[in-house]
Order: C-alpha cells, then sequence, then structure tokens
C-alpha cells in the first residue's frame, strides 16, 4: 500500500513543503525583528541559479547548498542596508529585490536553462521504520534537508519564545525605541535577522534544484513560492511550529493537484499558477490594516523604519 | 528676582551627592536646549527640575541617564566623572529613567518587560524566578502588580508602576521620572509619591521632572529652576513658595486669570449632542454622551488623556459618525457629515495636532489659510494673504513672512494661526459660531497660552459656543462656563465651574462614585 498513489502524494507533499517553509521560516525571523521581505522570490531564484552552478562545477551538493544560502544572504544585506541604515522604504525596496533577483537570476541562468544537474539531495531510508505503513514514506524516507527544516521550526519556536535573545528580538519587532531603551542593538538584531531571512531564503532555492527538480528553469523553479512563502508567515501568525503546519498544508495542496490529474480530474493549470498571487493580495490587505495587522498578531513595527534621536 | 531664591541656599549636608552635572551644555539643530547647566543630586532625597515646557528640563535628564551625549560640560557619579554612551551605560551607573512615554511593549507580561535586555538574564530564561523577583520589587515599594499581567491589560498607572520596577529590578538607586503626573490621576499621582518617599527613605535619589508648582511643592526636598534651556535658580523646598517658583519659572510674576462668561447665552444651544456613542473595536468609547454648548458660554472637558476626548473632539466636529446618537449645530444635524457640513453649519474646530491634521505643514501660511476658505471654484489668494498679514500683526505671530511654509513655525505660533484661521469673520459660515478647540495651549509657553486662552473667552464675549477639551484641569477650570467630566467615555461629572472643587473634579476623573 504504500505504493499507492495517495500515500506517494503525502511523501511528496513533505518535499513540495520544505523549500516552503525553509523561506518562510527565514521570512519570519526577519519579520520578528520589525523588517519585511518582499525580496523573497528573488532570493529563492538566486539561491537556485547560484546552488546549480556550483553544484554543476563541485559536484559537491552540499557546498552548493551552501553557496547558495550564502548568495540569498548576500541579496538581503542589500535589503537591510537600505531598509536598517538607510531607513528607505520596506515595500518598495523588498519589491525592487524580487524584480533585481529575478533579474539577475535569469541572466546567470542563461546558459544553463534545461540542463539537468548530475547530483541531487537523495530520501534515506530508516531502516525498518521506513516500511511502516504510510507513516514510513511520509516520515522515515525522506532527505536531510526534510528533517532539518522541521528540527529548525522547532528551534525557532524555542529560541522565540525561551531564550533571552529571542525574548530581544521580539521586543526589537514589537516596539524599537523601548527595545534601545533597555540596551538591545536594534540595528544589530535586524541586521542578523535579515541576514538570516536571506539565507534561509537562499537555501529554500538551492533546495528547489537540488532536492526538487534538479534543473533550472526561470519560469517554474520558483513559480511564485517566494510569495507563498511570504502569505504563510501571516496566516502562521508568525508562530514557527503553525508555519510547518501550513507549510505543509500549501505542499500538499499543490501534490494535490497532480495526484487529481492522475485520477483523471482535470485542474486547469492557470488555477494553480494564481495561487501565489491570490495570496499576495490577501497578505496585502491584512497589511493595511493596523487593526487587522494587530489582530493576527504582527510584530507591531513589522515596516517601520527605527530613528533613534527623536526629540 | 527676589533675594532668597539665590542658587546654593541650600548648604549640602553630609550627604553625599549621587549625581551631578557640571557646565552641561547640549544644541540640536537651531536650538540650544541646554546652555552652561549645573544640576546636583544629593543621595535620599527629591530633587525636581521645573520648568515650562521646552525649559530644557527633559534634555537635561536624557544626559543623566546617558539616552543624549553633552556637547560640553561633565557628568559626574558619586564624585566620579563619568561618560555616558547609551541608557544601557546608565543602568551599570545605577540610573535610570522612567519616561513620560512609557516603554513597554504591550503584548509582553509585566515580568518579560522588566527582564527585557537584562545582561545577568541566563540565555535560556526562568520566567519563574523573574516574576518572583519583580513580585518583591514591587512589594517592598509599594507598587502592587501581577507579574503575569499582559501590559496591554493594564491601566495607565499601572504601567507607570511597570516602568518604575523595571529600573529598579536592574538596581538603580537614582531614578529620574519624566512628567510622572501627566497621566495620572491626582489620586493615582498621590500613591506615585507615596511610592517616591518609600524610596529615598531607602536612600535612593529621585529627580522629578514637572511644571505643576503644586506636586513639586508637595513632593520634593529641592528645586532646581530652568528656563530657556538655563538654570534660573536652586532652592529648598521648605525656603520657598508656589509663588516664588513660578515667578523663576517664567521670569515674571503670573496670575491665574480666571475669565468666566458674561452669564448671557444664546436661547438655543449652537452645539448639541445627544444620547451620542460610539462603538470601536466591540468597545464603547464614547457612551451615551449627551450635551449641549450654548452661544456666549465656554464649556470645558476635563478628564485623564484617552478616556474618549479625542473621538468625542472628531465626533463633534462631524468627522467621525457616532453609532447611534445625533450631533446638532445649530439645529442641524451633522453627525457623520464631514467637516464641510460642520463648518457649513457654524462649526469651527481646532484639533490637538496642529501640524498635520490642523495645519499642512508643507503648504505655505497663505495656501493653510485658503484652506477653509473655499467658497468658489477659483481661490482668492489675496483676500487670503490679506487676512493672514493682518492676523500676523494683531496675534504677533513669528513667521518668516505669509510665504513661508507651515513646518518652519513654533507650537504657540502654529495654533495661531490655526486660531486665527478659525475664529475670523472670514470663517464663519453658518448662522451660528460654534467652535471646538483641543488642548489649546499644549506645548505653548505661558505667553502664548494665555493669549490662545483670551482669545477663545472673546468668542465667548462675542457671543460664540466654545467647546475646550483639555487635559489641564487648571485651564479648564480658569476658561469654563461649565465643567464636564469624561471618564471611559461617559460624562460621569457635569456643573458649573463654580460650584465644583478640585477635589469632586479629580475623583471624577478617577471614576471613583462617591
Amino acid at each position: 500500500m504504500n505504493n499507492s498513489a495517495f500515500v506517494l502524494m503525502l511523501a511528496a507533499s513533505m518535499v513540495a513543503a520544505t523549500p516552503i517553509a525553509l523561506a518562510a521560516l527565514g521570512e519570519l525571523l526577519a519579520e520578528r525583528s520589525g523588517v519585511l521581505n518582499l525580496g523573497v522570490e528573488g532570493m529563492m531564484l538566486i539561491g537556485a541559479v547560484v546552488a546549480f552552478q556550483t553544484g554543476t562545477k563541485t559536484g559537491n551538493l552540499w557546498v552548493a547548498l551552501l553557496v547558495g544560502s550564502l548568495a540569498g544572504a548576500a541579496l538581503s544585506a542589500v535589503h537591510a542596508v537600505l531598509t536598517i541604515t538607510l531607513r528607505a522604504s520596506q515595500i518598495v525596496t523588498g519589491l525592487s529585490l524580487t524584480i533585481f533577483g529575478t533579474g539577475l537570476a535569469t541572466f546567470v541562468g542563461k546558459s544553463i536553462e534545461g540542463m539537468p544537474l548530475a547530483v541531487d539531495f537523495r530520501p534515506t531510508p530508516w531502516g525498518p521504520l521506513a516500511d511502516l505503513p504510510v507513516i514510513g514514506p511520509v516520515l522515515f524516507k525522506q532527505d536531510p534537508i526534510v528533517y532539518a527544516t522541521i528540527v529548525l521550526g522547532f528551534v525557532i519556536a524555542f529560541y522565540l519564545r525561551r531564550t533571552r535573545t529571542g525574548l530581544s528580538l521580539r521586543s526589537v519587532g514589537e516596539s524599537p525605541a523601548t527595545a534601545d531603551s533597555m540596551g538591545i542593538p536594534v540595528a544589530l538584531f535586524r541586521y542578523i535577522h535579515v541576514l538570516l531571512g536571506g539565507l534561509l531564503a537562499g537555501a529554500a532555492g538551492a533546495y528547489l534544484v537540488l532536492g526538487q527538480v534538479p534543473s533550472w528553469s526561470q519560469e517554474s523553479t520558483t513559480g511564485g513560492l517566494g510569495w507563498i512563502a511570504l502569505a504563510l508567515v501571516v496566516f502562521a501568525s508568525w508562530q514557527p511550529v503553525r508555519l510547518l503546519l501550513g507549510a505543509f498544508l500549501f505542499g500538499f495542496s499543490r501534490q494535490l493537484n497532480f495526484f487529481l490529474q492522475g485520477q483523471g480530474v482535470a485542474v486547469p493549470a492557470e488555477l494553480l499558477s494564481m495561487l501565489p498571487y491570490l495570496l499576495t493580495i490577501i497578505v496585502l490587505v491584512v497589511w493595511g490594516s493596523r487593526d487587522l495587522r494587530r489582530r493576527v498578531g504582527a510584530p507591531d513595527a513589522l515596516g517601520i523604519a527605527y530613528v533613534r534621536d527623536e526629540r | 528676582m527676589s533675594d532668597n531664591v539665590l542658587p546654593g541656599t541650600t548648604p549640602a549636608s553630609s550627604r553625599g551627592v549621587a549625581l551631578a552635572a557640571r557646565g552641561v551644555t547640549k544644541r540640536f539643530p537651531g536650538v540650544l536646549a541646554n546652555a552652561d547647566v549645573d544640576f546636583e543630586l544629593l543621595q535620599g532625597e527629591v530633587h525636581t527640575l521645573l520648568g515650562e515646557n521646552g525649559a530644557g528640563k527633559s534634555t537635561l535628564a536624557a544626559m543623566l541617564c546617558g539616552l543624549y551625549q553633552p556637547d560640553e560640560g561633565q557628568i559626574y557619579r558619586s564624585g566620579k566623572p563619568i561618560r555616558l554612551r547609551s541608557p544601557r551605560e546608565g543602568l551599570a551607573h545605577g540610573i535610570g529613567m522612567v519616561h513620560q512615554h512609557f516603554r513597554l511593549i504591550p503584548r509582553f507580561t509585566v515580568a518579560e518587560n522588566v527582564i527585557l535586555g537584562d545582561p545577568k538574564q541566563s540565555l535560556l530564561m526562568k520566567p519563574g524566578e523573574a516574576e518572583r523577583r519583580v513580585g518583591e520589587i514591587s512589594e517592598r515599594f509599594g507598587l502592587p502588580l501581577d507579574p503575569r499581567a499582559v501590559v496591554s491589560d493594564l491601566t495607565v498607572g499601572q504601567r507607570q508602576r511597570v516602568e518604575i520596577v523595571k529600573v529598579l529590578y536592574r538596581g538603580a538607586d537614582v531614578l529620574l521620572l519624566d512628567e510622572p503626573t501627566a497621566v495620572l490621576t491626582p489620586q493615582e499621582a498621590e500613591t506615585l509619591f507615596a511610592t517616591v518617599r518609600s524610596m529615598t527613605s531607602e536612600g535612593k535619589a529621585v529627580v522629578f521632572i514637572s511644571h505643576k508648582l503644586g506636586e513639586v511643592m508637595a513632593v520634593s526636598d529641592r528645586v532646581t529652576v530652568m528656563r530657556a534651556g538655563r538654570v534660573t535658580g536652586e532652592v529648598a523646598t521648605k525656603d520657598t513658595s508656589a509663588r516664588n517658583l513660578a515667578e523663576l519659572m517664567v521670569g515674571r510674576p503670573v496670575e491665574q486669570t480666571v475669565r468666566r462668561g458674561t452669564g448671557q447665552t444664546s436661547a438655543t444651544p449652537y452645539l448639541e449632542a445627544h444620547a451620542v456613542r460610539l462603538a470601536d473595536a466591540g468597545r464603547n468609547v464614547l457612551d451615551d454622551v449627551t450635551l449641549s454648548v450654548h452661544g456666549g458660554e465656554i464649556v470645558g472637558i476635563a478628564g485623564v488623556a484617552g478616556n474618549g476626548q479625542r473621538e468625542l473632539a472628531t465626533t463633534l466636529a462631524g468627522i467621525t459618525a457616532p453609532t447611534s446618537g445625533s450631533v446638532r449645530v445649530g439645529g442641524v444635524d451633522i453627525g457623520g457629515k464631514g467637516a464641510k457640513a460642520a463648518r457649513h453649519a457654524g462649526l469651527t474646530f481646532v484639533p490637538e495636532d496642529r501640524l498635520g491634521t490642523g495645519l499642512v505643514p508643507g503648504l505655505s501660511l497663505t495656501d493653510n489659510m485658503l484652506l477653509t476658505r473655499r467658497r468658489s471654484f477659483f481661490v482668492n489668494r489675496r483676500a487670503a494673504r490679506a487676512e493672514l498679514a493682518e492676523a500676523i500683526e494683531r496675534f504677533e505671530i513669528k513667521a518668516p513672512g505669509t510665504e513661508a511654509e507651515a513646518r518652519v513655525l513654533s507650537g504657540g505660533n502654529a495654533q495661531k494661526v490655526l486660531l486665527a484661521r478659525e475664529v475670523s469673520d472670514a470663517a464663519k459660515d453658518g448662522d451660528v459660531r460654534a467652535l471646538i478647540v483641543s488642548s489649546p495651549t499644549r506645548g505653548l509657553d505661558i505667553g502664548a497660552a494665555e493669549f490662545v486662552r483670551e482669545l477663545l473667552h472673546q468668542v465667548r464675549v462675542d457671543g460664540g459656543a466654545v467647546l475646550v477639551i483639555s487635559e489641564d484641569l487648571d485651564e479648564v477650570r480658569s476658561l469654563a462656563d461649565r465643567i464636564v467630566v469624561l471618564y471611559r467615555g461617559q460624562i460621569v461629572l457635569s456643573g458649573a465651574s463654580e460650584e465644583l472643587t478640585v477635589e469632586q473634579i479629580g475623583m471624577a476623573m478617577a471614576g471613583v462614585k462617591e
């Protein structure tokens, strides 16, 4: 029964959920520090194309993943400097980051468009556990990145809730003036978490080519996943564990489409490709109302630059 | 200036100097905030920094706690020169500031707010231990608090206690309280004074920043008076009087002028609110508010900030639509119909936020004048300019010219321009004249404040109906014929100014029912 289409779909949902969860966890960290980065899609694309190139040249998966992540972080550094130090609009900067990232990735990836990648992350079965009905293939026969992502979600939850640094981070996102008066270095916290956000977005992009579909295509590699990740942070009310569950649901819904096609039910592909943008619209509606934002649990200072010396 | 208020009349007793500033100067773009300021705080004393808004008290306090660095001069802690580059370093030296605007995170609990940024906390937090310590401190200094309560559920008075516990938790023995009573009811202020005394009895020193003479006399041992960035005197409270301090503060004797109407009021009310209710997020911000203002009288709305004053102002001005009830100006229903309809009925509104809501900062003064002079499609800039020039002269407005941007004006001058625009005959549109003014003198120096009050008085004498909404109880009492107290959106007390005592009003502001 472990080879039934449905179980295979569930297992594939885990894989599909992983890049969304990784990117969204990164964005969650940045947003918890009060910085919204709409450049997730761009950072993922850069991460993907750089990881692909590195993977082709070195043949080493882990090096490819690392370099791809760093590429994402490098792009987020631009966002950090512009929004934290120069206090540019986070929305405008983030959007331009996506446009820039997409353009750069297309340019860099021109020569490798459609080429296959020789290496990829393979599922590692957990011995006999992997043969358990249903949960075997779903939970005990995945690649290391899937597990790492789940662990990361719980680690971040613990970090936010139970550590002194996490408390400081939350205070920076809620009220930077308060944090500053308590001696917490606001800009440093924002820089670090925006960079971590970029790192994870880069990793998410890298995983797309290293773990999911081992080829590069500007059109379909991310396919709006960055936007879904952004929406997911909102739907998860900025809670990491809820975010993991939400990511699985998104992954599931994507796989459901293929599953239904296999069952002879035709779902228009347009519906699916519409999804990220529909979600983005919903997010922007929430974003537009301060009251609504507060009610869904957004950090209070999200999107607002911090200036200390106001008289 | 009289002889008994020379600086240094109090002999520095055997007690040590906890904190001192010598020759401190601080400049901001275009402003000399502190000029060659000397200040000395002894252990175990309450030392008030007294001065008007903008006298430089808060700037000095900010330098004492490490928020700003002085451009010149030196800060000393227990006799040793120190340099504080941040509030964190101030705390490390045992100096903690309680800001006028609370620095609290509403979503955090009391304990989380207190331990925030504490370098001594272990990396893994121990919530139980933090809660226990917060409980200890709050008990020891008479600051009742539940460490597990979420701050957004607390009253303003309780939040202030959290702020005080915060600095005590960090081991501060010098506390700077920046206008701590501004947000408190008279009764809450009494509780705060008791806390201050229990702190000084343990040897802690308190800098108390205020411009309210009564409480300064009541709570402090010594007073340093500031005016326009300079120290104008340092006296022991027992050797002085409120009158003396007022002289030092404003540089000339002040009379608290009481102005009352002629008693002749219009037969029908000009401004009426009937059973006005305003719901916001399931809560009644205004609840069954019924009031009327007749021509020839001033009605004052008193209350602690945040009890519905702002909403009352915008609702009565026709900007916010009431959930139920009606608002009438000269008998015409204007509820929620917008500023234009209200203006047409004869109501003008001077909002609390002068540069922003009242005036457009980026427009010239003439253009700002034109904003409420729109009776035809084409604007008459020449007439507006002439009107403005006349107002500048008559109201002694300090402005670079009629074409200067509104943003360059100081608070007092902006308020004068705004009032000139709203009370002049050219602004009159309806059959009646009704005026709503929010916080008419907040942030104004005493001269400008007097001018504004006199102007409002004139509107009344000329037969206009004036509603003054102000958190300054003295102002309401000196100006209004009738006083209405707002508490949690309800009218809890109303009556003729002469017949209400300060105590009665204070109790009503605190929501205490007699």
